[in-house]
């Protein structure tokens, strides 16, 4: 069950230590965003409790108010992954059915810490995220999204197998 | 070796792709080595995107996510030769940058 | 030597082997289609290339030289293509030899670098970033990626390689009386929901050959075929698996000639 590795073009570069040219990005980048016009820019602050609840309800409850299931947000995972260690999945939202979203949380539910991740989408870009998630075991993952401060979700459930032998 | 990112950024209609894979262990901290040690945690917790100057996505990321992290997201705009700029922090202190440009 | 178990791993072990033995023909395939294609094309594997190649040109050990006069059968710093001829005899060491074998020769000849030390540590841990012989073999199968599977058979070292392979391929042994054949003889099979391709056959050789070495999932780590018949090995009960030893290599040879005329696809991707 070979996939082959990829062979479209890519560029690297190597770590660099943090520069003073990095601090300089990231001023541009708050400059940038204060200078937005209307839409609240989402907090570039890492929400670290949310991080470090060890329960579905808690690290949800650091997020904000209990978010209601929507539609409009597509959220894919697999139904059965060959390994816990690498979940792809992928959230997508029409704008037109859910307009003004400006962060997707990712969260796992039997996670040691349900939320995996947390993204701040500025404006011009797509409510769009595909990553890779460690998923423990059998359990639902989440997609909340936030929208004019009010949260919304998806969800699913995925299955975790044991490899052939046990590992 | 660790820092590297690998990315991909193409046109598609009016949006641009970014398919970015970077190389990190993303330790979560809670595995234990052969001597019993439990390994530090070891991940990135922030990540970013940029057009140009433009940031166009910006995560917080927890130990859960995998292993030599995968990230995808698209953009309005961007066109063929534009930069795409993907850079990462993790909680040791260390950073990760790569860029390619747009197909 | 084989280790002791506790009570739980024997419990596992009687339970995989009652599953393995009594697994109805039911094809795993198309459980994991959804998950592959959501995972796509992006493989980690393409950094461990990176990695290979740029060991290849590093001038490393006493004699701080590069693998560049490396010959991999095909004449001196030809990587291109190399793989796919492997394993194959050796005019310089007078033996058939498998990629691992050929590098740590290289190693120690060329870069001067001591035998014990290249060979010490061969595979990672997990939470290593790979070793330099994961790395080196990873590029290498990179540099034949597409190319058809060929491993020499012309030379008579190189067929009783083949024969000694087989042989060992069958032979029951170890406390569970297993042998390579006992899960890899037929096709269609699985334990739990790994398929366990039929080596013994041209399909199931190839696809298997072409395939690694593998970023393995569960592992964060691209393994070897070597690394992969070690791993059995253990899941067997049996002694550990030398790299570069007779029996790693006559097993490949096996293999390798079963896939022959099958493509490369390596490095890829598994659990």
């Amino acid at each position: 069950m070979a996939v082959k590795g990829v062979t479209g073009k890519m560029t690297t570069m190597k770590a660099k230590p943090i520069s003073r040219r990095r601090w300089l990005q990231w001023t541009l980048v708050l400059g940038a965003a204060a200078a937005l016009p209307g839409r609240v820019w989402a907090t570039l602050v890492r929400p670290d409790a949310a991080f470090g609840a060890t329960a579905l309800d808690q690290a949800l409850a650091a997020l904000g108010d209990a978010p209601s299931a929507h539609e409009g947000i597509e959220f894919v995972t697999p139904d059965i992954a060959e390994n816990g260690a690498v979940v792809p999945i992928r959230v997508a939202v029409d704008s037109a059915a859910l307009p003004n979203v400006t962060k997707v949380s990712i969260l796992v539910e039997m996670n040691p810490n349900p939320l995996a991740a947390s993204f701040n989408i500025p404006p011009g870009t797509e409510v769009y995220i595909e990553t890779r998630v460690k998923v423990a075991q059998t359990c639902t993952l989440y997609a909340v999204v936030e929208a004019d401060g009010q949260l919304f979700m998806q969800s699913r459930e995925t299955k975790v197998t044991l490899g052939g032998c046990g590992g | 070796m660790a820092g590297r990112i690998k990315i991909r950024a193409q046109k598609k209609g009016d949006i641009t792709e970014v398919k970015a894979l970077m190389r990190h262990p993303m330790e979560t901290g809670m595995r234990k080595d052969e001597a019993g040690e439990a390994i530090p945690a070891h991940f990135i917790t922030e990540v970013a995107v940029f057009h140009g100057d433009q940031t166009v996505m910006q995560g917080h990321w927890g130990a859960a996510v995998s292993a030599n992290p995968f990230l995808g997201v698209r953009f309005e705009g961007g066109e063929p030769g534009d930069t795409v700029r993907v850079t990462w922090e993790d909680n040791q202190g260390g950073t990760g940058e790569g860029q390619t440009t747009i197909r | 030597m084989p280790r002791g178990y506790g009570v739980k791993t024997v419990f596992l072990w009687s339970v995989c082997l009652a599953l393995s033995l009594g697994a109805a023909r039911v094809p795993a395939d198309g459980v994991f289609d959804q998950y592959r294609d959501l995972m796509g094309d992006d493989n980690p594997a393409v950094f461990v290339i990176d990695e290979g190649e740029e060991l290849w040109f590093t001038a490393q050990g006493p004699k701080s030289a590069t693998l560049e006069a490396c010959d991999l059968g095909l004449g001196s710093g030809v990587t291109a293509g190399a793989y796919v001829r492997f394993p194959r005899y050796f005019a310089d060491t007078n033996e058939v030899m498998d990629v691992e074998a050929r590098l740590v020769h290289c190693m120690t000849t060329i870069q001067g670098r001591d035998l014990e030390s290249v060979t010490a540590k061969p595979y990672s841990l997990r939470g290593d970033l790979g070793t330099e012989i994961e790395a080196l073999v990873t590029w290498l199968a990179a540099e034949s990626e597409g190319e058809t599977i060929a491993p020499e058979q012309t030379h008579a070292a190189e067929r009783e390689m083949y024969v000694l392979g087989e042989e060992i391929f069958f032979y029951r042994a170890g406390p569970h009386d297993f042998s390579c054949a006992t899960c890899h003889e037929q096709s269609e099979m699985r334990i739990r929901l790994q398929s366990l391709p039929d080596l013994t056959s041209h399909a199931g050789a190839a696809n298997a050959w072409g395939s690694w070495p593998a970023y393995r999932i569960s592992q964060g780590l691209v393994r070897t075929m070597g690394w992969r018949m070690r791993d059995c090995f253990r899941q067997q009960r049996w002694p550990e698996l030398q790299m570069g030893s007779t029996t790693s290599i006559a097993l490949q040879t096996y293999m390798a000639v079963n896939a022959a005329g099958g493509v490369m696809s390596a490095p890829g991707l598994k659990r």
